[in-house]
């Protein structure tokens, strides 16, 4: 599902420092891996590199059958839409869609016909637990609700794969723990390739895979299937 | 406090350049408008003010009458008076000179009287012209004295330092062409004038037995009221006894409406600059709510954050009405030398004023700057005051405004309406229509409440669409309305301004070509002078001219300047054939009433009727060759030619009233419009081509509509000024959202959408807020412009006029403005499109 082979990524400076030496990493369809590392290590920047959203030095990002280095901004945009899926930890919630317009949005995206977009969309609230929330403003919702949202709205165009950013970061531990599961659960579910950057070690402890990011390469440090 | 007023509140100013600048250019551009036109008109009557000071002298009181003069006798009964210590007649003649555009003004003087009342106007003799050695020189009947200025108009340098040979100078007289010898100077003087003894001058220009002006220096015990009182039951009709400030006053009003309409319009403009510091503010301090709220936290009153807030505004202001200020100048100067005194109008023709600093207009003018910045900061100020510190510590965003506040300002704006058409119904107070004004500002204020309720309106107008960028940009504009007014607030004035300028000017200029279609019946027109210039043509001209092959008709006009009362400004008597075929574009009355062998009929014109209440049958008294005679109102005209008004009587009546065959203009009906040249060429052959103008009416109507579109260039100007400060207004705000609002973009990036579509997001969204300013500029400003047609001019101008809206060229400004907003707003948010942004999902929003 997801293929990074000899990922270069040098940041500039004096010395110029090297963030990626030859990385390479594997994601099947259903697993989630947990990427762990120090601050600054270039967990943030890997995520960035593979959604396109960062360019790399060198090296190949193949997603399905796509290889994602070289393509131009718009093509790159358009993967995203159809391939990816996004949890930030500070959820990006549009404050003026509705808490159903917010989900649906990947779909207008796609194009889907806006009855299906709603249908979709209000199926993926009830799988979260927001069912009946959908015609709310984000505004009235707790945090954790709205990383719910964040998780219906990654994972309701059934991508290829879903990159999480400190998902529960702005959580408190019994919320978060609810809110991992579930969206450890909806990604195993769809079947898409999951990586999880996490700073908390027993969030990491729950996916199938914790690497560690170290000195440019990643680490196997403890496989929990 | 103050520590922190200059390093949170004024620094934070540095901080968000591009809006501070933009906010800063706003508040200058309309105080330099505003000040230029103060500057201006303020330069222009000072040196007229001047003027009329310098040419009267010592003078306590002037005697003055109609153009063509009052009978000489006059001065021999006030010069015995004991009220009188000295007394000096003068007859004023606008001379034309073959060749020269501009007439010159001569004064015909007694010599022995100027000295003691009008030393300015004492002549020097020239030993070049041979009089050096003749003291009596100034007496002779071919001699004339001129000032500096007129010399240099009326020839150029070598003739003024060439040869030693007495200089000639022709003038016209009625169609009589004299040749004067230039005597000398008038060192004391500094207008465009000639000087001749009195007795020449009425000699030379048909006045014999006539005065224009008497001016009266009193004894040293009697008062000027005093003299006014005993002095005035001695003046025959139409003949008036005035200060000397009076006469600069009269000049000040005859320019007055305009001087008011272009300082509202420059007012108008600074308004719209208070809108972008509103706008920019609002902005600000929605991105500063965490700030405030550490603040407040940490101590900081309420009291405190808003008045920080509101020194940052005064601060704009300030330094923007600085900036105006010197700018204003600078607009000032570059008036002087290219529009001149009066910005193209023609009040001050022949003044050049000079440009001096005036400190009083800058400090107000710099004070009305800081007002604008200070009141644009006052509602953010007030809502970022308001705001709970704890709730602000963990929300962000604008507030939200929801429909009950749209209601309420629904009401709010259509009770504010109903004040306006309240106001609008009030009379002109001093000739100043401040209902009219008032019911402007009050239009513009109920056009901007009408804003979220519009924008609520549309919302529900609008089809969601199946376009991803459409649908993210419309539930933005659905959930947001209070951003959409904060955007739009700007563009409202603006639009207002210049759609009711458009509507009015097309109204205007439209009733103007009408009317000079209907007043422009014949097939050519012939010109010997305008009212008070010295050519004329006369009964044999009249019938040379009738003789002509070709000629199937003439008809004469004679026009002259009267003088109905003390207090009001001349008006214009017209002596012409009216039920015979003559335009005469009635608004009210007939032009063939009833016989009445006692009262003669005669035509009003709308600023006469307006100005003392009169309508068809009323009796008017018109004062005719110092007497009162009796006319009845026959109906009323519209005239856009003389703004302080006009009568016309049949010439009959007047030849018959006044024994005055004298005529100014005549007008050609020609059996075969085709030989129009041949009959212009003869009549230049009978009479000289330097003597008498001759023109088509098609050529007149050119002419005045260049003239006119020259008088409202200047509101051209003003208008595109005020349409740019709303067009930055939309940049500002867009420039500041891309930045607080880089969060959303970068999420929307992650999500799929590219480059372009965020732009066109911003696109989309600049356009739908201008929009919504437009619509409510538009009905803003078709609410100004009926205030303008129907109340403003008619109580500034009494020109009554036709309303047309020029709906294809308005359209095409809105949509142009909108789509430019678009564009304006994607460039302003430029980089909310850069790969910072897409990163910024990282950054807490």
């Amino acid at each position: 599902m997801l293929r990074i082979h000899s990922l270069i990524k040098t940041l500039p400076g004096k010395p110029p420092r090297t963030l990626f030496d030859r990385l390479s990493l594997q994601v099947e369809g259903g697993e989630c891996v947990a990427i762990v590392g120090e601050s600054g290590a270039g967990k943030s920047t890997l995520l960035n590199c593979i959604a396109g959203l960062d360019l790399a030095d060198g090296g190949s990002i193949v997603v399905g059958t796509q290889e994602v280095c070289g393509l131009d901004d718009d093509r790159l945009a358009r993967l995203r839409r159809v391939h990816f899926g996004f949890v930030f930890q500070a959820f990006h919630v549009l404050p003026h869609l509705s808490v159903l317009h917010n989900v649906a949005l990947p779909l207008w995206l796609l194009r889907v016909a806006d009855d299906e977009a709603d249908a979709r969309a209000r199926a993926m609230l009830e799988r979260v637990g927001l069912g009946g929330r959908g015609a709310d403003a984000p505004q009235v919702l707790s945090g954790g609700e709205l990383q719910r949202v964040a998780i219906a709205r990654a994972l309701v165009h059934k991508p290829s794969v879903v990159l999480a950013d400190e998902p529960t970061g702005n959580l408190d531990p019994e919320r978060a723990a609810g809110v991992l599961g579930l969206l450890l659960e909806q990604i195993r579910e769809g079947g898409a390739a999951g990586i999880l950057v996490t700073h908390s070690r027993t969030a990491a402890a729950r996916t199938d895979r914790v690497l560690e990011l170290r000195s440019g390469l990643l680490a196997d440090v403890g496989s929990t299937a | 406090m103050r520590s922190v007023l200059r390093r949170i509140f004024v620094a934070s100013l540095l901080k968000r350049r591009l809006a501070s600048v933009l906010s800063l250019l706003s508040i200058a551009l309309g105080v330099a408008l505003g000040l230029a036109v103060q500057i201006i008109h303020g330069a222009a009557l000072a040196e007229f003010g001047q003027g009329v000071r310098r040419m009267s002298g010592v003078a306590d009181l002037q005697v003055v009458g109609p153009r063509e003069g009052f009978d000489e006798a006059l001065y021999v009964r006030l010069a015995q008076r004991p009220e009188v210590a000295e007394a000096s007649p003068v007859v004023e003649v606008d001379a034309l000179v073959p060749g020269r555009s501009a007439p010159l003004r001569i004064l015909g003087v007694d010599l022995f009287r100027v000295a003691a009342v009008q030393p300015q106007l004492l002549p020097v003799a020239d030993d070049r012209a041979g009089a050096g050695s003749n003291r009596l020189a100034a007496l002779r009947q071919d001699a004339v004295f001129l000032s500096a200025e007129a010399e240099a108009a009326l020839f150029d340098d070598r003739d003024r330092s060439g040869s030693s040979a007495p200089r000639r100078l022709t003038v016209q007289s009625g169609l009589r062409l004299h040749e004067f010898v230039v005597a000398g100077r008038l060192p004391g003087a500094r207008e465009r004038i000639g000087v001749m003894d009195i007795a020449a001058a009425q000699d030379s220009f048909d006045r014999a037995g006539l005065l224009t002006r008497i001016d009266l220096r009193l004894a040293t015990d009697v008062t000027p009221v005093q003299a006014l009182a005993a002095l005035t039951p001695l003046l025959p009709a139409g003949v008036v006894l005035r200060t000397v400030d009076e006469a600069t006053t009269e000049a000040a009003n005859l320019s007055r409406a305009y001087r008011v309409n272009l300082n509202m319009l420059a007012a108008i403009a600074l308004l719209t600059g208070g809108f972008l510091v509103f706008s920019a503010q609002w902005l600000a301090v929605v991105r500063r709510r965490r700030e405030f709220a550490v603040l407040r936290a940490l101590g900081l009153e309420r009291r405190q954050l808003m008045s920080g807030l509101l020194a940052e505004g005064a601060t704009l202001g300030c330094a923007g009405g600085l900036l105006g200020v010197a700018l204003g100048h600078g607009l000032a100067a570059l008036a002087f030398r290219f529009a001149g005194a009066d910005l193209g109008a023609g009040f001050f023709q022949g003044v050049v004023p000079a440009l001096h600093f005036d400190a009083v207009s800058s400090a107000a003018y710099l004070l009305l700057g800081v007002a604008a910045g200070v009141g644009g900061t006052w509602a953010p100020a007030r809502e970022a005051a308001r705001v709970v510190p704890a709730r602000a510590l963990h929300a962000a965003g604008l507030p939200a405004s929801g429909s009950r506040s749209a209601r309420g300002r629904a009401l709010a704006s259509l009770v504010v309406a109903a004040v306006a058409v309240a106001a609008s119904l009030l009379p002109a107070i001093g000739g100043i229509p401040v209902g009219g004004y008032g019911s402007v500002v009050l239009i513009l204020a109920a056009a901007i409440l009408a804003l979220p309720p519009l924008t609520m309106l549309a919302s529900r107008l609008l089809a969601a669409g199946r376009w991803p960028v459409w649908r993210v940009a419309r539930a933005r504009f659905v959930a947001a309305p209070q951003q959409v007014v904060v955007v739009a607030a700007g563009v409202v004035a603006s639009v207002a301004l210049a759609s009711a300028m458009s509507i009015m000017v097309n109204s205007f200029r439209l009733s103007v070509d009408d009317w000079l279609t209907q007043v422009l019946p014949a097939d050519l027109y012939l010109r010997a002078s305008p009212a008070s210039a010295s050519g004329y043509l006369d009964d044999a001209a009249l019938q040379g001219i009738r003789a002509l092959p070709g000629v199937a008709g003439v008809d004469a006009v004679r026009a002259i300047n009267l003088r109905l009362d003390a207090d009001s400004t001349p008006v214009t008597l017209l002596a012409r054939p009216v039920a015979q075929g003559w335009g005469l574009p009635l608004v009210a009355g007939t032009r063939t009433p009833a016989h009445d062998a006692t009262r003669p009929p005669a035509w009003i014109s709308e600023a006469i009727a307006d100005g003392r209440a009169l309508k068809p049958g009323d009796r008017l008294d018109l004062p005719i060759a110092g007497k009162l005679h009796a006319f009845t109102v026959a109906g009323i005209w519209r005239d856009y030619a003389r703004q302080h008004g006009a009568v016309v009587i049949e010439r009959a009546d007047y030849v018959a009233l006044s024994a005055d065959g004298r005529i100014n203009d005549i007008s050609l009906r020609l059996a075969d419009v085709g030989d129009a040249d041949r009959v212009a060429s003869e009549l230049r052959a009978l009479f000289g081509s330097d003597r008498v103008e001759i023109a088509r009416p098609g050529e007149i109507r050119a002419v005045t509509l260049q003239i006119f579109d020259r008088t409202f260039l200047i509101t051209y100007l003003m208008e595109a000024v005020a349409v740019a400060i709303g067009l930055f207004g939309i940049a500002t705000t867009f420039a500041a959202q891309a930045a607080t609002r880089k969060g959303e973009f970068g999420m929307l990036r992650h999500l799929g959408f590219t480059r372009r579509d965020v732009g066109r997001l911003l696109a989309l969204e600049g356009s739908l807020a201008c929009l919504m300013g437009v619509l409510a500029g538009l009905l803003g400003g078709g609410g100004v412009s009926v205030v303008l047609v129907e109340v403003i001019n008619r109580q500034s101008f009494h020109w009554s006029m036709d309303y047309a809206v020029p709906w294809r060229a308005l359209g095409l400004f809105a949509l142009g403005l909108v789509v430019l907003a678009g564009v304006v707003a994607r460039l302003a948010g430029a980089h909310a499109m850069r790969r910072s942004a897409v990163l910024a999902v990282k950054e807490d929003w």
